[in-house]
């Protein structure tokens, strides 16, 4: 069982990473849930979605303790930190966030995601590279059934991001820190 | 195996209703259902049905009241400040035995309160809500799929026993995805026919009358007490719940909805400790399923109702143990909501 | 034998529950000799709120729902939205429509919901006992204006027809009186009319119709419509306040 945490601001594409990951879940035969946070936090605030990933049914919803957290902002990193189980993973945008992590029982990778979007041409779609490396490090979902999910659920008014959007998880799953 | 889809609670009610026979809804916005009304307002023009957004709760619960005793299959939804302005409505179609489907996607209050996830309102959907004698079926979903199913099956008995049915969820499982299946959509004309709806003589009855006036106090009273008998066979033949470990139990966690979800991850953990703990998961709130407490409590010594709320179901549950068990509570509210961890401390601690 | 008078066929063979006096058996009779007149008893719905006709599910013959106060508009639009082919209307008072029932009825009009309501204003809350309504007028007597109506305290009362026929959705609207002969007749005409303009789907319209309440006015029959051509006319202006109905 996988249970992850992705969170940034609202309009980072935390919700839509998330059921990307979820969708592709169900897809290869796992049970999933996602839980978002919502309301007027989502509005300039912290965003965030819970995702777990499990062979079995799965119970709560709720993601306490993440084996994996992407943070894409300060303030999630300040929130979520020691929520992370022991020999777990945070994944940081770098960019976003120029503090380190201060705990040291937990695996981090620095990801400047948003520079590499920007330098492939648009800063927004750093969400798809740090869901490539989150792919990469759970190694539960092969990266074709991701890509396939990312085609299924993007909106038709941004459907001519698609090949963008998986150049960008290509670029996060291959990625050395 | 049918497709799954990975839906938001929301909306994934507003599907099941249609497919169900749902060509009406009348709702009013408010957080955290509002998925659901936008669904509607997207897909229902597209199978020749009916989306309208009212100028008030209050107008919207009486043109459901209006749908319903015209003979339609009809829903409103809302979240616990606006299913308060319904209990008028409410009252009167449950007076005039109409049937429909109310949902209530529960946020925490009282008052304006807040938007988060609770499970506040049990009082308010089990033991009135509006003025008068009167009961709404109330099904309490833990999951997406079991929101589709009790969809159907409130859309089912309302129609059956001429009562509303309400669904109770709260936010989390309106806002959450889950993958989900879906049955096919039911034929519409194989409903059976509502003969006592307002739907115009044709010339060929007499007048059907909706109503819920009766000023006589003696045919007032034989009403209500008609009322009760049907009441009576729903209490017999409608009471859903699940239990899980309970055979062995020392403790039985009690829980509906998705808190129901955490008190099992809880339990879960103390099995693997050697704690004998199970869980009664009521489905109905109303009608409680109240001879399987009668039952478990002839064994378990001690039950703890794990609530969203300050303690609500658990006045349910310490009426139907009968004394025989002590009876505790833990809980959070006002959009708070306990993790595994919690329960699990709670329940070493009481055990 | 020839036949020259007799009971409307949409008005039930019973002995209604109105006061010696009260206009709303003229009313509901002018409403049963319409709809017999159309031939449409057997596609009409009708509905009762709270207030004096509250029974009127007793007094008619076709199809009725009751509803809460204020909230006839709204089930309205329910039966309509069910049964678009249908004669759907609400028969309402002063308190109801235009005191609880406000949102409901301007948000009817807004939608241009094909209904039509029939609004019996006798400027008092009749069946509670005559407390002061909100077409009460200013220095009226009531129960609860015992010194008169004051806008200092009650503000004024509200011109239902004139404030609705500003709502774009209204196809139309009328005042009339059942006063006398001539008016009953002028009053059956314009709820002809607004049954004519739902069978020709032009929406909302609406017919109000001045009253008389004798028991809670503390008048006699005669001296009761005598107060409301002196009072309530004055204030009340009969006529039509728009008719869309010539229009597509």
């Amino acid at each position: 069982m996988y249970e992850l945490i992705i969170a940034g601001f609202g309009g980072q594409g935390v919700l839509f990473s998330g059921k990307v990951i979820a969708h592709a879940g169900m897809d290869i035969g796992k049970n999933v849930s996602w839980l978002p946070s919502y309301g007027p936090e989502m509005r300039g605030g912290t965003a965030n979605c819970q995702i777990i990933i499990s062979d079995e049914p799965i119970g709560s919803p709720i993601v306490t303790r993440p084996d994996i957290l992407i943070v894409m902002n300060k303030p999630s990193l300040d929130k979520f930190e020691d929520s992370v189980k022991p020999g777990g993973t945070i994944i940081v945008d770098s960019i976003y966030i120029e503090d380190k992590v201060k705990r040291d029982d937990v695996n981090v990778v620095y990801i400047p995601a948003k520079q590499i979007a920007a330098d492939n041409g648009d800063d927004r779609l750093g969400n798809m590279v740090m869901t490539g490396k989150l792919i990469e490090i759970m190694k539960e979902i092969p990266l074709k059934d991701i890509e396939q999910s990312m085609r299924d659920n993007i909106s038709k008014s941004k459907a001519d991001l698609a090949d963008f959007n998986i150049k960008m998880l290509e670029s996060g799953y291959n990625f050395k820190g | 195996m049918a497709k799954k889809f990975l839906m938001k609670g929301n909306e994934a009610l507003a599907e099941a209703a249609m497919r169900n026979g749902c060509r009406f809804f009348f709702g009013y916005p408010i957080t955290p259902q509002t998925e659901l009304a936008a669904y509607m307002a997207k897909k229902m023009p597209k199978i020749g049905g009916t989306f309208l957004q009212a100028e008030s709760e209050v107008a919207a619960i009486n043109m459901v009241y209006g749908a319903a005793g015209a003979g339609a299959r009809v829903m409103t939804s809302s979240s616990s400040p606006g299913i308060s302005l319904k209990s008028e409505g409410i009252s009167y179609i449950a007076a005039a035995d109409l049937p429909c489907v109310i949902v209530n996607i529960v946020r925490g209050g009282p008052g304006l309160g807040g938007i988060q996830a609770a499970q506040s309102d049990y009082f308010q959907a089990t033991k009135g809500g509006g003025h008068g004698d009167y009961r709404l079926l109330v099904y309490a979903p833990a999951s997406i799929q079991e929101l589709v199913d009790l969809t159907a099956k409130a859309f089912e008995k309302a129609d059956e026993y001429r009562n509303p049915a309400m669904i109770m969820g709260d936010g989390m499982l309106g806002q959450m995805m889950e993958p989900v299946e879906f049955s096919e959509p039911i034929d519409l004309s194989s409903l059976p026919e509502k003969e006592w709806a307002t739907t115009g003589t044709e010339m060929k009855r007499k007048k059907n009358i909706i109503n819920s006036l009766y000023l006589s106090p003696e045919e007032l009273e034989y009403l209500n007490i008609k009322r009760y008998e049907k009441y009576a066979v729903i209490k017999e033949k409608e009471p859903m719940y699940e239990e899980v470990y309970t055979e062995d139990a020392e403790l039985i966690v009690t829980a509906y909805g998705t808190v129901s979800r955490v008190a099992l991850s809880a339990i879960n953990i103390l099995r693997e400790e050697g704690y004998k703990v199970g869980l009664i998961r009521p489905i109905t709130l109303w009608p409680f399923p109240e001879k399987i407490f009668d039952e478990r409590s002839k064994t378990a010594k001690k039950f703890l109702s794990v609530e969203l709320s300050m303690g609500q179901m658990v006045e349910d549950v310490e009426r139907c143990t009968k004394g025989r068990s002590e009876v505790h509570f833990f809980g959070r509210s006002g959009g708070m909501v306990p993790g595994k961890e919690d329960i699990v401390e709670e329940i070493k601690r009481i055990y | 034998m020839e036949v020259l008078f007799e009971r409307p066929h949409s008005l039930s063979n019973v002995v209604n529950s109105y006061c010696p006096g009260c206009t709303h058996g003229i009313i509901h009779r002018l409403v049963a000799e319409v709809i017999d007149e159309m031939g449409i008893e057997g596609e009409t719905i009708g509905i009762a709120p709270v207030g004096c006709s509250v029974t009127a599910y007793n007094f008619f013959e076709f199809d009725i729902q009751q509803a809460a106060h204020g909230r006839a508009p709204a089930v309205a639009t329910g039966i309509k939205r069910v049964h678009p082919d249908k004669f759907v209307f609400t028969y309402q008072g002063d308190g109801d429509l235009a005191a609880i029932g406000t949102a409901e009825i301007v948000h009817a009009a807004a939608r241009s919901e094909n209904i039509t309501v029939i609004f019996v204003n006798n400027a008092i809350y009749g069946m509670t006992g005559g407390q002061m309504a909100p077409t009460s007028l200013v220095g009226q007597v009531t129960q609860t204006t015992p010194y008169g109506r004051k806008v200092e305290n009650q503000g004024y009362p509200l011109r239902v027809c004139e404030l609705l026929s500003t709502v774009e959705g209204a196809a139309y609207i009328e005042r009339v009186s059942v006063d006398s002969v001539q008016n009953i007749k002028k009053a059956k005409a314009a709820i002809r009319k607004a049954f004519e303009c739902q069978k020709n789907k032009k929406g909302f319209s609406l017919v109000e119709v001045l009253s008389t309440c004798p028991t809670n006015w503390g008048k006699e029959p005669d001296e009761a419509l005598e107060w409301l051509r002196e009072n309530m006319m004055p204030h009340y202006p009969l006529g039509v306040y728009c008719d869309y109905t010539d229009k597509d």
